[in-house]
């Protein structure tokens, strides 16, 4: 009946939500939806274990910054509990969340520590970073420029990802890599394993080196420059398995690149021999006057082009490898060198929202990175959409699950934040260990330091001197001899003292 | 170390044909020699250090510095050069552990010097330095070799070398050979790289470098505690410069700024925006000439407005030009790159920083040459002196060939805001 068919519609259609960004979306998103605890999990490293190898005072070293509405920024935020960083995001429901390093003290007591002169706030740990943006490639790109993506152009950051994980693993060995989507034109990379976080400034712009290929400013006219005989195996291992099939079966095509005296100009450009270049033009010029469908003219230009660079006559220094140099300056991936190199630089916090997209700043799974489709992340309006149309509910694990957002989360979970976790637990539980065992070896001694709180100073004896501001080891006495004159200091003269143990191997 | 007139003792040598500065040697020197084998060494290192600044290759490096040594450190008698050679170094480091800027100079200097000569030691000379070292690396192998074997070849041949030559490598974690990883020429697989015996040379500066580096700090620490109150008046720099205020930008451009300063300059007042390196080269540049913070906040507002508007402009740039005046963050006094640092920079796509000579392609920077007043024959000079790289000298020359002044031997920006200061007190 036509009453209970309207009733059935009211029922089925979803609670659509306006596109947009704002507070008041925020604050839903992050009242229901922001995954603090698996946030939180991760960025402790298993230091927020019961395990007495763990840090108590590792998570709290760790800098956020959070920039609010009206673009007022807050650096040096701290947090030593989930609930901390929970609560304190839903007051101040941030537009953008960054994570900075890990430093040697707690960054909102950063100032006490300002007096000494040494150095003594500094960053200790970081994940190792990139970040990729396709508005680095907009001189080979014909499809869109600045901040705008297309399908045409997106793959770009597929093959990005493609080679720089592929690197990363097989390379550089490591094993727990985060690739997120930046929420509007491209990708970041968070390199997690422990050996990455201790990575020195030095180190890290190594491997940015590694693999960079394109140098130039916007003044220099020719960008790659592959020298050598043959290909480094990691540059030519990307060229194989990835950038040729890519740029020769989707690129040529989907940015038409021979399509245009001009975009053919680019092209010859890149060829550092004028007679040569001039050779391949004047091939080009034959094609025009025999009628080829306007499909094949970027194929058959490559081939002609390829053809000539690589005919036998040509062996002369700079062409050897000039149609590898072609192929990497349109597909390469440009890393943003500076992001890298430095331990103290800030990168924006995965599941964020990205306030000019709205889109959530979800994991990209790099086994399948062929598969994602920035236009089908979902937004902040669609996720407040699905959450009203199954109702609230206050747990907010079932809130998840109900949403678009569930699937990214679990993915999280599954692929990066367990297999981390489990090899932090295994690496803090060896490192006690071998702790341990150094310090039973050193059983019978033991070295006492003691603070004094006062500045107080004062010679007891023959035996032993002690110092009041710095904690100096002494020689290490028979602990029966020492016990008995600190008792007596702390009777007779009555003042307060910290005594602090520590053990030193004879051996060391 | 003592000061003393009296006759030396000879130092002992190191187990190789090199000192690796480990401990202050129990010497005594005479006064005299005390600053003269300090100077004949800094001779050595400021040599080093133009022919960086000019990007000289390595074969040519090394070449440089075996003459540098020879020319100013060595002595007849092998002992007396090994004297000589501990001494002022000890010297010069005592002189050069004042500031982060100082040591960070003396350091690389030292290293470099260290490499080349290492570099022209016999082998077995190298291996006994490698011990001293600690360098606890195992050769690979021979079934690990032969797994590898094709890959290794490959590296070498990417760098131009003819394979088959190394049949000794090392697994090394790929931490402790960062250079060599940069510039992409040893295998890396599963963390390690796989290190040739010649390539060693590196992991051994490496070392070198961390243990001056450490050295270097220490004695700074010890210097001020004990030193500094007595040195103070001796030591503290002269005060030059002549601050420059925001009317004479445009007409000080036109006569006293670098070529890649000029640039930013042009580009800035064209597009009312400049990226970030940009903002830096420059904006630091106008620091150190110095432009006052009040003005300089003022310069880039004025620029910055007319594309993107007062508001944004006070939101989203004020705060780095207050971060480099030390009015934000950690509040460092940041002073204005060097040529060097300007050279090696990496600009990308959309960036007009950098330094002209090396990072503008040939077109570009005939124009901008040209735009400067430069024609003609002395302009092949100069593109000439590009291929070979000789970025540095390449600006004063063009200025020298539109102004007809004196050009001061100058190295760095030191030089260029001496000697910019110098026309604006003559304007």
């Amino acid at each position: 009946m036509e009453i209970d068919d309207q009733k059935q519609q009211q029922l089925e259609a979803p609670a659509a939500v306006p596109e947009g960004f704002n507070t008041d979306y925020l604050r839903v998103y992050y009242g229901k939806l922001f995954p603090y605890g698996d946030f939180f999990k991760w960025l402790c490293y298993g230091n927020d274990g019961k395990h007495p190898g763990c840090d108590q005072s590792y998570v709290g070293r760790r800098e956020f910054s959070f920039t609010l509405e009206n673009d007022i920024y807050l650096r040096f935020q701290s947090f030593d509990s989930a609930a901390e960083l929970e609560s304190s995001i839903k007051e101040k429901c941030p537009f953008k969340i960054d994570i900075g390093p890990v430093y040697s003290v707690d960054p909102s007591k950063r100032h006490a520590y300002a007096q000494s002169g040494n150095n003594v706030f500094v960053p200790v740990e970081r994940e190792l970073i990139f970040d990729i943006d396709i508005s680095d490639y907009d001189d080979v790109r014909y499809c869109c420029s600045g901040a705008d993506v297309c399908s045409d152009c997106w793959p770009l950051m597929t093959i990005a990802i493609k080679i720089l994980d592929t690197s990363l693993r097989d390379d550089f060995g490591f094993s727990h890599i985060l690739w997120v989507y930046s929420g509007r034109r491209g990708v970041h990379c968070w390199v997690c394993d422990s050996r990455a976080r201790k990575l020195s400034n030095e180190q890290r712009a190594a491997i940015a080196d590694y693999f960079r290929v394109y140098k130039g400013g916007e003044n220099a006219l020719k960008k790659i420059s592959l020298a050598g005989p043959v290909l480094h195996p990691f540059l030519a291992r990307s060229y194989m398995d990835v950038l040729k099939t890519f740029f020769e079966d989707r690129l040529l095509l989907s940015q038409q690149l021979f399509s245009s005296e001009e975009r053919c100009q680019k092209i010859l450009d890149l060829i550092p021999d004028e007679n040569v270049a001039s050779e391949v033009h004047d091939k080009w010029q034959g094609n025009r006057r025999s009628s080829i469908s306007k499909e094949d003219v970027n194929v058959t230009r490559w081939e002609q082009l390829k053809t000539t660079l690589q005919s036998g006559k040509h062996k002369a220094q700079g062409l050897r490898r000039c149609v590898e140099e072609i192929v990497f300056s349109y597909t390469y991936p440009r890393l943003d060198m500076e992001v890298s190199k430095h331990m103290n630089h800030l990168l924006k916090a995965p599941f964020c929202i990205h306030p000019k997209t709205g889109r959530v700043c979800v994991p990209i799974d790099p086994s399948n990175c062929d598969d994602f489709d920035p236009a089908a992340v979902p937004t902040l309006s669609q996720l407040l959409g699905e959450l009203n149309a199954t109702g609230f509910q206050t747990d907010s694990e079932n809130n998840l699950e109900r949403t678009s957002l569930g699937k990214s989360i679990s993915f999280f979970r599954t692929s990066f934040l367990h297999p981390l976790l489990k090899a932090c637990k295994e690496e803090l539980e060896s490192a006690y260990n071998a702790k341990l065992q150094q310090s039973k070896n050193s059983l019978n001694w033991v070295t006492v330091t003691v603070k004094h709180s006062n500045g107080w100073r004062q010679d007891l004896g023959h035996f032993m001197q002690v110092r009041c501001s710095a904690d100096t080891d002494w020689a290490a006495w028979n602990p029966d001899q020492v016990l008995p004159h600190l008792a007596y200091c702390a009777r007779t003269l009555n003042k307060k003292f910290a005594l602090a143990h520590s053990m030193r191997s004879l051996t060391g | 170390m003592e000061i003393v007139r009296s006759p030396r003792q000879v130092a002992a040598a190191g187990a190789g044909g090199l000192p690796i500065y480990k401990t202050a040697p129990q010497l005594e020197v005479r006064l005299e020699e005390f600053e003269l084998f300090a100077i004949d060494r800094l001779r050595v290192l400021k040599g080093i250090s133009d022919g960086l600044s000019r990007g000289k290759r390595p074969e040519e490096m090394e070449k440089l510095a075996s003459e540098l040594w020879k020319t100013h450190m060595r002595h007849q008698d092998p002992a007396e050069t090994l004297n000589k050679d501990i001494i002022s170094h000890f010297v010069l480091r005592l002189v050069y552990c004042r500031t982060e800027e100082l040591r960070k100079w003396f350091l690389s200097m030292e290293t470099t010097l260290f490499r080349y000569r290492f570099r022209l030691e016999s082998l077995e000379s190298q291996r006994m330095l490698m011990t001293e070292f600690q360098l606890p690396y195992k050769a690979l192998p021979h079934s690990e070799f032969e797994a590898v074997k094709d890959k290794l070849s490959q590296v070498a041949r990417s760098i131009g070398q003819s394979t088959n030559v190394e049949h000794v490598f090392f697994k090394v974690p790929f931490e402790e050979v960062p250079d060599l990883v940069a510039s992409r020429r040893v295998f890396l697989s599963k963390g390690y790289a796989y290190v040739a015996m010649s390539q060693l040379v590196s992991l051994v500066v490496t070392q070198f470098r961390c243990n001056i580096s450490k050295a270097l700090a220490l004695t700074n620490r010890k210097w001020t505690a004990i030193i500094k109150e007595q040195e103070k008046d001796r030591l503290t720099p002269p005060k030059d410069a002549v601050d420059i205020s925001l009317k004479d930008i445009d007409q000080l451009a036109k006569s006293s700024f670098p070529l890649c300063m000029r640039h930013m300059l042009d580009k800035l007042r064209e597009n009312h925006h400049l990226k970030h390196g940009g903002r830096m080269q420059f904006g630091l540049f106008l620091k150190g000439a110095g432009l006052k913070f009040e003005d300089a906040l003022a310069f880039w507002r004025v620029e910055f407005s007319q594309k993107i508007g007062p508001e944004r402009f006070d939101k989203e740039y004020a705060y780095t030009i207050r971060h480099n005046y030390g009015k934000e963050g950690k509040r460092t006094d940041y002073t204005p790159y060097s040529c060097q640092k300007i050279i090696s920079a990496t600009p990308g796509v959309g960036d007009h920083h950098g330094c002209p000579f090396r990072h503008f392609g040939e077109e570009n920077l005939r124009a901008a040459l040209n735009k400067m007043g430069v024609g003609g024959h002395a302009l092949e000079e100069i593109m000439d002196k590009v291929k070979n790289r000789h970025y540095q000298v390449l600006y004063f020359i063009a200025i020298g060939l539109t102004k007809q002044y004196d050009i001061p031997e100058l190295t760095g920006l030191c030089g260029i805001m001496k000697y910019t200061a110098s026309l604006h007190i003559n304007l």
